[in-house]
Formats: C-alpha cells, sequence, structure tokens
C-alpha cells in the first residue's frame, strides 16, 4: 500500500513552524524591521511608578474658583460681602446688606451643582455654599482624568521615548518611563510629573503687608489672608489674599522668553474672560501689589502703575533655562487640579535589567539542553521528534509575542523556561502510550494511532486546567504575574499545536519508515518481540 | 530507556496509610512554621522601600550601615550583600509619597562618600498598595481554585474534583511551610509560585485521574484498590519523567537564573517535589475515603448513555414524524 508522506498536519505543522520562524526573527536580529518582541521594564530598565491622584485637593480648589467668581461679582456690582472663606466642605461668606440678597443669589444659582444654605442674622445672611455629591463624584472624576491627560501632555513634550500613562482602577495612574536612563532624567521627569503647575494672580493685603513677620498662618487666615513664600528667598514672605483674582485655568498659552538682563522667563497669555477680569482688576488697584504665584511660591509682586489690558503676564524669578522650559511645558498642558502622590515606583537601573536577560538566557539555554538531550537518551528518535516540538513551540512563543505587542518580563521569562518543562509533558503521555501498546504487540501504525488518541483525554484535561490558572492569573494578577501569565498560556496552547498535533503529522509521513524499520528500539527507546 | 520496566503494577494502595500519615505529619509541621515562624512578606505585599546598590568592588557594609542608619528615617533599615560582595541591599519599612523626591533620593544622598557605586534598583511600594496587591493574589488563588473545581467537576465526578484539590492543598501548604522554614521573602513572584504549583499539581493528578477513569470503564474489575494501583503504576513513568525535566529545568533557573528570581524558583522546585508526590501517593486515597464507589460510577455511567440513547431515539422518532 503505498502511504503519501504529506498529510495535513504535517502540512499544517510545517507552516507554522516557517510562520513562527519567520515572525521571531526580528526580536532575536536587532537590525531586521518586522514586529519585534518588547522588553518590560524590569529587563530593560526604566521607570514604573503608580501615581495617586490627591481628590479632596480638587474639591478645595474647586470651592475656591466657587468664591473667585463670587468675589468678582460682588466687587464689580458693588454688593457688600464679609469674610469669604473657601475651605474643603464649602464656600462661606456674610451678605451685610440683606435687600442684596436676590441680586446675589441669582448669580450664585448659575453656578452649577451646588446647594445654598443661608443663616439669617437682623440684616445679614450667613450663606454657606456646598456642591451636590453628584457635583463632587463628577469633580474627582474629572480630576483623575485631567491628571491623566495633564501628565501625558507633559510627558509628550518632554520628549521621551515611548511613555505610558494610562488610569489604573478608580483613582491611580500607571506611569512608565522605559527610555529614562540615567539618575539627572529621572529626576527631571519626576519634577515634571509633580509640579502642579498651579499659577494664581493674587492680591498683596496691603493694610497688614508690614505684619506679615508677625502674623500666624491661623490669624492670617481669620483676616482671609494667607502667608506666602517668596520662591528666591525662603524667609522673604508676602501677605496675600487667599481669593486669587484669577488662576492658570484661564492661561491660553506660556512661552520661554528673555528679559532685558537675559534672564529667561516666561510669557503667558490669558484667555478674554481672563484678560477681563484681569484688566478690570488693575484698573482698580493701580499703586496697589500684584503677587504672581505659581505652585504657592510667590514668584514677583510688582506694584500696579497702570490697567493692564491684552491678557498677558510674565513670570520672573531667577530660573535656569531648562526649569523655565519645564515650567512651560507644565503651564502649557495645564494644571493639575489635584495633586499626585506616589503610591509605588520601581526604578530599574539598564545594567541591572541586562543582567537579568543574561542570567535568564543562561537558565533557559541550559535548561533546554538538558531537556533535549533527556528526551533524546530515554526515547530515542522519539524523543528528537518531541525535541522539534519544543523548539518550535519557543520560536511560536516568540512570534506570537511580537506580534501582539506583549511585553517580555522577567516572570515571563521564567514562564518559558517552565514551559521548556512542561511542553514535554504531552510527548512524554503520549510515547507512554504508543509504549504500552507496543509491548503489548499492536502493529507500530497501530500503536501510534491508538497512542495519540488515547493520551488526549489526559493531555486536554491538563492542558485546560492550567489555561484556567493562567487566565485567572492574567484576570486578578498584577505586574510580574501577568507577564508570567502571558507566556505560560501561549506556550500551553502552541503545545497543542506543536506537541499533538505536529508530532502526530511528522509520525504519520514517516510511517513508511518507521514499519520497514526492524528495530524499534532506536524509535521509541524500548525492546519489542 | 527505561525506569520502572514494562508492565509491573505496584500496590501504592497497601501503603496508603503510611504515605498519608507522611503527609499529615508534613502539613502539620507546615503549619505549626506558619504559626510561629510565619510568612517573611517582602516589599510588594508589606510596603516599604528597597535600594540595591552596586559597588565596583567589595561593598563597604558597615561604613553603609553606620551613614544609613545614622539619619532616624533609615533606623530600622537592613542592609545585607545581594549575590555578590559587590552588591547590597537597603531595606526599611518606610515609605514617602512625595514624586518628586522620594526616600531613594534620600539614600543617595545619604551614600555619598561610600564609594564608586551605582544604583541599579529602587523599589517603594506604600502600605496601601501592598495591601491590595496581597487582597488581590489572594483573590486570584481561591478564584482559580474554584475555576478548576468547577471543570474537574465537570469532567470526571465531585469526589475526584474534591480530591483534586486537597491534594492541591496539601501541596501548596507544604510549599508554604518550606517557604517559611526558610524565611524566603514572600513578593509577587513568590505567589506567582504558589498558583504554578497549583496548576502543576493539578495536571498531575488529573492525568492519573483520567487514568482510572479509563480504568473503570475498561475493566471488568470491580476493586477500585486495583484499578487505582494499576493506573498510577501505568501513569508512573510519565509522572516521574515530567517532573524530572521540570524539576531539572526549574533548578537551572535557581541555580543560574539571578539573584532577583530565587524567590520564585525556591518555592517551584519544592512545589515540584510535593506535587509529585501528592499525585502519586495522596490524591487517590483519597477518592477512596471519599467513599468513591465503582459501582455506583459504572451504574451513573450506564444510566447517562441509556438516557442519551432514548433521547436520540426519541428524536430518531420524532424526525421520521411517529410522534
Amino acid at each position: 500500500m503505498h502511504k503519501s508522506r504529506w498529510n495535513y498536519r504535517i502540512v499544517i505543522f510545517i507552516f507554522t513552524m516557517i510562520v513562527g520562524l519567520v515572525l521571531s526573527l526580528p526580536s532575536f536580529i536587532p537590525s531586521m524591521k518586522g514586529p519585534k518582541i518588547q522588553l518590560g521594564l524590569d529587563l530593560q530598565g526604566g521607570l514604573h511608578m503608580l501615581l495617586g491622584v490627591d481628590t479632596k485637593e480638587a474639591i478645595k480648589s474647586k470651592y475656591k474658583s466657587i468664591a473667585s467668581s463670587i468675589k468678582y461679582f460682588s466687587d464689580d456690582n458693588d454688593i457688600i460681602i464679609d469674610s469669604l472663606r473657601a475651605k474643603a466642605d464649602g464656600v462661606t461668606f456674610v451678605l451685610l446688606d440683606n435687600t442684596e440678597e436676590k441680586k446675589i443669589d441669582k448669580m450664585i444659582k448659575k453656578i452649577p451643582g451646588i446647594v445654598i444654605n443661608k443663616k439669617r442674622d437682623k440684616d445679614s445672611i450667613v450663606y454657606k455654599i456646598t456642591m451636590t455629591k453628584k457635583e463632587i463624584k463628577a469633580t474627582k472624576e474629572y480630576a483623575i482624568k485631567q491628571a491623566v491627560d495633564t501628565i501625558r501632555n507633559r510627558l509628550d513634550q518632554f520628549g521621551l521615548s515611548e511613555p505610558t500613562v494610562a488610569r489604573q482602577g478608580k483613582e491611580k495612574i500607571l506611569v512608565e518611563l522605559p527610555g529614562i536612563k540615567t539618575q539627572a532624567e529621572e529626576q527631571r521627569a519626576r519634577e515634571l510629573i509633580a509640579k502642579a503647575a498651579h499659577l494664581q494672580l493674587m492680591a498683596v493685603d496691603e493694610k497688614r503687608a508690614d505684619q506679615v513677620y508677625t502674623l500666624s498662618k491661623d490669624e492670617a487666615a481669620s483676616y482671609g489672608d494667607v502667608i506666602l513664600k517668596s520662591a528666591r528667598d525662603d524667609k522673604q514672605k508676602y501677605l496675600v489674599k487667599e481669593v486669587p483674582i484669577l488662576d492658570g485655568s484661564m492661561l491660553t498659552d506660556a512661552k520661554v522668553g528673555f528679559d532685558q538682563m537675559n534672564q529667561p522667563v516666561i510669557n503667558f497669555s490669558l484667555n478674554s474672560e481672563g484678560a477681563k477680569i484681569f484688566g478690570d482688576f488693575t484698573a482698580k488697584s493701580v499703586g496697589k501689589h500684584l503677587a504672581i504665584v505659581l505652585d504657592n511660591k510667590v514668584y514677583s509682586a510688582p506694584v500696579i502703575r497702570e490697567r493692564i489690558g491684552g491678557g498677558s503676564g510674565q513670570i520672573s524669578g531667577g530660573f535656569t533655562v531648562q526649569e523655565a522650559h519645564d515650567v512651560a511645558i507644565a503651564l502649557r498642558s495645564g494644571a493639575l487640579l489635584a495633586p499626585v502622590k506616589l503610591l509605588e515606583k520601581r526604578s530599574i537601573g539598564p545594567s541591572l535589567g541586562a543582567d537579568s536577560i543574561k542570567a535568564s538566557m543562561i537558565a533557559l539555554v541550559s535548561g533546554f539542553i538538558l531537556v533535549v538531550l533527556f528526551m533524546i537518551i530515554y526515547y530515542g528518535y522519539a524523543g528528537v521528534i518531541a525535541d522539534i516540538a519544543l523548539i518550535v513551540n519557543l520560536f511560536i512563543i516568540v512570534a506570537v509575542m511580537a506580534l501582539f505587542g506583549a511585553t517580555l518580563t522577567l516572570p515571563g521569562m521564567a514562564g518559558i523556561v517552565l514551559t521548556v518543562g512542561m511542553a514535554v509533558d504531552a510527548n512524554v503521555i503520549i510515547n507512554e502510550r504508543i509504549r504500552e501498546l507496543l509491548r503489548e504487540g499492536k502493529n507500530v501504525s497501530i500503536a501510534i494511532e491508538k497512542g495519540y488518541s488515547n493520551a488526549m483525554s489526559a493531555i486536554l484535561d491538563a492542558n485546560i486546567t492550567t489555561l484556567i490558572a493562567a487566565v485567572v492569573l492574567y484576570a486578578y494578577g498584577t505586574g510580574p504575574i501577568k507577564g508570567f501569565a502571558v507566556t505560560m498560556s501561549i506556550g500551553i496552547l502552541a503545545s497543542m499545536l506543536t506537541a499533538i498535533l505536529g508530532t502526530h503529522g511528522v509520525y504519520q509521513s514517516l510511517m513508511p519508515t518507521i514499519e520497514r524499520a526492524k528495530k524499534l528500539k532506536i524509535w521509541f527507546g524500548i525492546k519489542v518481540k | 530507556m527505561e525506569i520502572f520496566g514494562g508492565n509491573k503494577t505496584f500496590d501504592f494502595m497497601g501503603k496508603s496509610k503510611i504515605f498519608i500519615s507522611i503527609s499529615i505529619v508534613f502539613i502539620l509541621i507546615s503549619y505549626a512554621l506558619l504559626a510561629t515562624k510565619g510568612l517573611n512578606y517582602g516589599l510588594d505585599f508589606k510596603g516599604g522601600t528597597l535600594v540595591q546598590v552596586k559597588y565596583d568592588k567589595k561593598a563597604p557594609l558597615k561604613k553603609i550601615r553606620k551613614v544609613i542608619t545614622a539619619d532616624k528615617l533609615f533606623k530600622n533599615a537592613t542592609i545585607t550583600y545581594f549575590g555578590s560582595p559587590n552588591e547590597v541591599i537597603i531595606r526599611f519599612t518606610t515609605s514617602s509619597t512625595s514624586v518628586k523626591e522620594d526616600m531613594g533620593d534620600k539614600v543617595r544622598k545619604l551614600l555619598k562618600g561610600t564609594g564608586n557605586y551605582e544604583i541599579r534598583r529602587v523599589d517603594i511600594v506604600g502600605p496601601k498598595v501592598g495591601g491590595e496587591l496581597r487582597e488581590k493574589g489572594l483573590m486570584a488563588a481561591i478564584l482559580s481554585i474554584l475555576a478548576i473545581l468547577v471543570y474537574v467537576a465537570f469532567r470526571f465526578e465531585w469526589r475526584f474534583a474534591v480530591a483534586s484539590v486537597l491534594a492541591l492543598v496539601h501541596d501548596v501548604s507544604i510549599a508554604l511551610g518550606a517557604v517559611s522554614l526558610f524565611q524566603v521573602d514572600v513578593n509577587l513572584d513568590t505567589l506567582a509560585a504558589i498558583l504554578t504549583i497549583m496548576g502543576y499539581s493539578l495536571n498531575d493528578t488529573i492525568i492519573v485521574f483520567d487514568r482510572i477513569r479509563e480504568g473503570i470503564h475498561d475493566t471488568k474489575k470491580y476493586n477500585l484498590f486495583e484499578v487505582i494501583n494499576d493506573s498510577i503504576s501505568k501513569t508512573l513513568s510519565r509522572t516521574t519523567l515530567t517532573s524530572l525535566t521540570t524539576f531539572f529545568v526549574v533548578l537551572t533557573l535557581y541555580l543560574f537564573g539571578g539573584e532577583i528570581i530565587v524567590g520564585f524558583s525556591f518555592t517551584l522546585l519544592i512545589g515540584i517535589i510535593v506535587g509529585t508526590y501528592s499525585s502519586i501517593f495522596v490524591a487517590s486515597p483519597l477518592l477512596k475515603w471519599l467513599g468513591f464507589d465503582i459501582e455506583e460510577f459504572k451504574r451513573r455511567i450506564a444510566q447517562k448513555q441509556k438516557e442519551k440513547a432514548e433521547k436520540e431515539k426519541m428524536r430518531a422518532m420524532y424526525e421520521r414524524g411517529t410522534i
């Protein structure tokens, strides 16, 4: 009987072998183009950070901006209010003349998502304005989204290769910077991320300016003031009104420039609303001081000489060129509504990554050689066939990971090493079944076919349970566990193709040769009658 | 080459009491260890800071300790060699939340003047994240056990599922006992190792159970002991072989894989040994102890086949239009 050397199994196997080889080559040869496997931060070095967003601050700053607009409105309409305060739980003020109640209520009601609470005295009314629960939730949500966008924006402008900024869970932000190579770079990137870039233009409290060094924080607060330090000199302090005239949310652009002394400065421009508020304020406050405050530090507090129209200003304060550059990036990409804090950080130097690659490669290669030799010694040619499947399996893992842009991490390497040990399992099970049937005196072609079908249920059940575990690991695991689960799952799936289907095809095409063989010992490693 | 000869059948069930007793002793020791020594939670689960520093020559451990512990913040820092005498790891339980300047930067400043060094790794894990990671890890373990339990119960019978999960608990308990005994740092990768042990142990057990299921179908024997002995013997060379290849591979990982994954590979090594033991000597006797009965099992299979045949008959009749 003539048996064809070709069968669908061997065709599929050779096809996957070629595809696996072609797709995995770019990952091994650096100069080759094509999909490449990506190395995780633990292998190539870099910075991984998990940041938390302090959403309470976002609420507070929202109250502050509500207070700012109330102040602007009341000044503009000559409504006399007193003790305007913005706190974490709401805005309070006293309306001294209750005949103005309707006017101010109309204005406040225009602010969306708030509740007004009033306490009446003889002629005055104490207002307390709070946000609704829904509004608080929305504000927090917005703060997180805005933080993700802002940080991404800043890092993009910073010029690092492939920064990842992604939201993780409810209130966390994942930042991964594989391009970081030196400590100085890391430091700069971290400062850029953390920079609140909160620009405020504030009025100096002219009445009490000379008391700034004697007032305590609480005393200042009782006057509605805050004490801020100078950016240039820690000892110099300013007493400014707590509610700012306007803030960086009305900023449209910020650029690095140079002043007459050739010192770097930052020129900023405001939108039309900001320009109007700024113009009105400066017109009313000629002769007074205006404090330019960035991240709660006073950069300068010049005297207002005339009304400033056009809505542009300048921050000068002895920056270096690099600092000015980074501040401008931060201002342009917007302020962080809420400060971010570090929850987790992993920073790996490139040399450590290289060491890890070397170590795991040594383990992989030596483990691989050990398994390959062991299979050949134990099974003879059947071992060689299993080894071929194992090699193809490795190529497929690399190819699939490169194709889907999966990241190879150190635990992922461990997963591959482990796959090498476990992938031969299917062939061990099959070969043991074939041996069993040969011992029973079955014809070799029947033994092979029946060996495969007998082994199938065990192999499937075993692989599926491991796969279930791997999927759960992937879904619930974090970081290293995920990488491990990915390579394990790919390895298991690939082994079904190579170790089960592939080797079966090889046997089928070799069948005429096996049947003609006088001694089966060299094929299956056992003596048969 | 062959290890266990041809068709030899070994009497595993006859000695099952001895094997199970050995297991119980080991499990009790493990629990005692976990209760007294406990697990040495590492950075990932406890939170804290770790700084890995490599010097261009032998690291001046005493000097480093002196400059680090001089700072109040780092009073409880532990400083140990890591992998080679050139490299040290500085650990402390505190972490900081500032993005701009963190604990790593502070250590860097303190280390100035201790020699030529390179900071190769700074890991900072806040206490909240540590707790979350621990919760998530536990969740992953419990969920995968449940999922596997359901699958095995569906493919075999509930007693097989319970027996395989008991064997799994056995393996994980003893592996954790070893982790406690040698005070291996328990980090995320250790957790990954434990979960791998679970998958591995199940894998092994299922291969044996599959043989038992097959044995029940094929033989006229009604003696569970004989069927089990026969099945374990027939799968013995496979169990040993696969365990050996995996063991060797993990051993190379342990020996050459670098200091960072020592915890992972160590846990796995213990797990492979225990997992192999349990799938040969522990899982199958448990089947008997759980009250598995061949006759009942066969009856149920026959019943199922009868129902299936009847359904098909009905369908055939329906298609012919006789109903």
